[in-house]
């Protein structure tokens, strides 16, 4: 047999079933996997004692006939935004130093009530505030892709990059990530792997670090289409103490792989077609619509005209919300304290010691746009533009049932490249925004590589809370394409 | 914020200012500001303590503590 960290979650969960091994022996493989993948600063945290008490209750459950069902037993890891109990929940931030909370996330709680392994903590940008995964406090995550004889070292994408690593090295299962303005969809795309953003309000925020609360949303991040629906249904769900969580049933998303979307119609929009596009990805981009063709969708030209407007009025919304969220790391209560003489001066040392210099960027801009003076001609008008964004995806879905796109306007670039241009850094997320500012269900499906041998996502983004739609679509077009590249284990340390 | 960074601030804020002032094109003349995706009332529930008496866990993080109190600098004179 093959590795057990070559598994997908669905044959781990049939191998457990079977009794073909242990969760014992699923969590030590996966424990030593990360251990030997130190070079790629994919984990903040690694908690292998956690992880093997957790292996051995499923193993107990699982012998006395009391299993949780398809999590039961399956090792993940969790992205630092995640509050977990006891255990270190940073953000990959040095103002969260040292911050252990007493209280678990929702998400994470629904996913340990599943019966699932935790693995440890992934690095992310510092706040989920990056398009690289180079903010984080506890420094950069390196692709396990390398471009074909070249072996400068690439980003994973962010903010989620710790969580894409972890899976697309075979160092977990599974991974949460978070997605506000792309930041599970674009790492994703550039680890080959599978990123699912649900419907805002599908997965509960509570005990998710803050970012930009209307558009904050949890989801998996995982190597199949399959694996995705199965940790989807373990992590969604309707939570009181989230008051935008939407109190609507949990369907069963893997029962909507059905494999059959004939006569779906998918939706290509006009205006994603950039200039300076690479040639590579609209050659896949129209490659992907030719799939979904052949399995019996209609392939449907629609228009989304404000798309250009989404990015800058995410880096109006986002930052002002970021800017009030943040205000609360005051060195008083938690986290780091850089002591001083008066109050002021302790709030001014510890949050110049505590905050990196993108979260440094993004708080001012947020607390400019919502300045008295500036209010309207930003914040205001920023609100207004998401309504028109909101309202161009609303007509299209009268005619469309999902829409195809690019994941990123192009692949992993090296450590450094992008750095001391902030908005060549915002254009990484140029596709994702405008499904995140409408709070629409997406994913990314590794569709193809480039030239030098990278991987390649195409986005599906459905209808409000149609995740089954977009999943649907998503393994149609995963079996498609049929990437079976996978990077070379360099970084492999025995 | 030292000398150098105001200076590096200031170029980059100015430039994404600048590339966020192409808003300003689009029409919103009657077009309501949007707060949240799904149109959904906020819950309501009645107004009665449903949580507390963890003292020891909001004190649980905090970089200094005295008799079950936040410690701060002297803020009064």
């Amino acid at each position: 047999m093959a590795e057990l960290t070559d598994l997908t979650i669905a044959a781990a969960r049939d191998g457990l079933k079977a009794g073909d091994f242990s969760a014992k022996e699923l969590a030590d493989s996966h424990i030593r996997a990360v251990e030997s993948a130190r070079a790629l600063n994919a984990l903040v945290l690694e908690t292998p004692d956690r992880a093997r008490s957790d292996a051995t209750a499923s193993d107990k459950r699982r012998s006395s006939g009391q299993s949780r069902g398809p999590l039961d037993g399956i090792p993940l890891a969790i992205k630092d935004l995640f509050c977990t109990a006891g255990i270190l929940s940073r953000a990959c931030s040095n103002i969260l130093d040292g911050f252990t909370p007493t209280y678990e996330s929702t998400v994470t709680a629904n996913l340990w009530a599943a019966g699932a392994v935790m693995l440890g903590k992934t690095n992310m940008d510092e706040f989920a505030m990056g398009s690289s995964n180079e903010t984080s406090f506890f420094g950069p995550v390196t692709n396990p892709w390398r471009r074909e004889g070249d072996n400068r070292p690439l980003v994973p994408g962010g903010s989620s990059g710790g969580s894409a690593v972890a899976v697309a090295a075979k160092l977990a299962l599974g991974a949460t990530g978070t997605d506000t303005g792309g930041s599970i969809r674009q790492p994703a795309s550039f680890c080959g792997i599978v990123g699912f953003k649900p419907t805002y309000g599908r997965c509960s925020r509570w005990g998710v670090v803050a970012f930009a609360s209307s558009l904050d949303q949890p989801g998996p991040m995982t190597r199949t289409v399959r694996d995705a629906a199965i940790m989807l249904g373990g992590m969604a769900g309707h939570d009181p103490k989230d008051s935008t969580s939407v109190d609507l049933p949990v369907p069963d998303y893997e029962a909507a792989l059905t494999g059959d979307i004939r006569g779906l119609r998918v939706g290509i929009p006009a205006e994603y077609r950039m200039d300076g596009m690479p040639p590579e990805i609209e050659q896949l981009w129209q490659q992907g619509a030719n799939w979904l063709r052949d399995a019996g969708a209609e392939i449907v030209d629609i228009k989304l005209p404000h798309t250009k407007y989404a990015l800058p009025a995410y880096h109006v919304i986002a930052p002002a919300e970021a800017s009030s969220n943040l205000a609360r790391y005051d060195g008083i209560r938690f986290g780091l304290r850089v002591p001083a003489d008066d109050i002021t001066a302790q709030y001014e040392k510890t949050r110049a010691a505590g905050f990196g210099a993108e979260v440094r960027r993004r708080i001012m801009i947020g607390t400019y746009v919502l300045s008295a003076g500036y209010y309207d001609a930003y914040y205001l008008k920023a609100q207004q533009v998401r309504n028109v964004v909101f309202t161009d995806f609303k007509t299209a879905f009268d005619a469309v049932d999902v829409i195809l796109t690019p994941t990123a306007p192009f692949a992993a670039f090296a450590h450094g490249e992008l750095a001391g241009d902030p908005i060549a850094m915002y254009l990484n997320d140029l596709f994702a925004v405008p499904a995140s500012l409408a709070g629409l269900p997406a994913t990314t499906i590794p569709a193809g590589l480039t030239d030098a041998g990278l991987p390649l996502g195409l986005q599906i983004v459905g209808r409000t809370f149609d995740e089954e739609t977009v999943l649907r679509v998503g393994q149609v077009l995963e079996s498609a394409s049929s990437v079976t590249a996978e990077p070379e284990a360099w970084w492999r340390v025995d | 914020m030292t000398d150098d960074e105001v200076e590096t601030y200031v170029g980059e804020l100015s430039n994404i200012f600048e590339w966020i002032d192409q808003l300003s094109e689009v029409d919103t003349q009657n077009v309501l500001p949007m707060t949240r995706v799904v149109d959904v009332q906020l819950p309501k529930r009645k107004d009665e303590v449903t949580d507390g008496g963890a003292r020891d866990d909001v004190l649980a993080n905090a970089p200094e503590t005295d008799d079950g109190c936040f410690v701060v600098p002297k803020v009064l004179e």
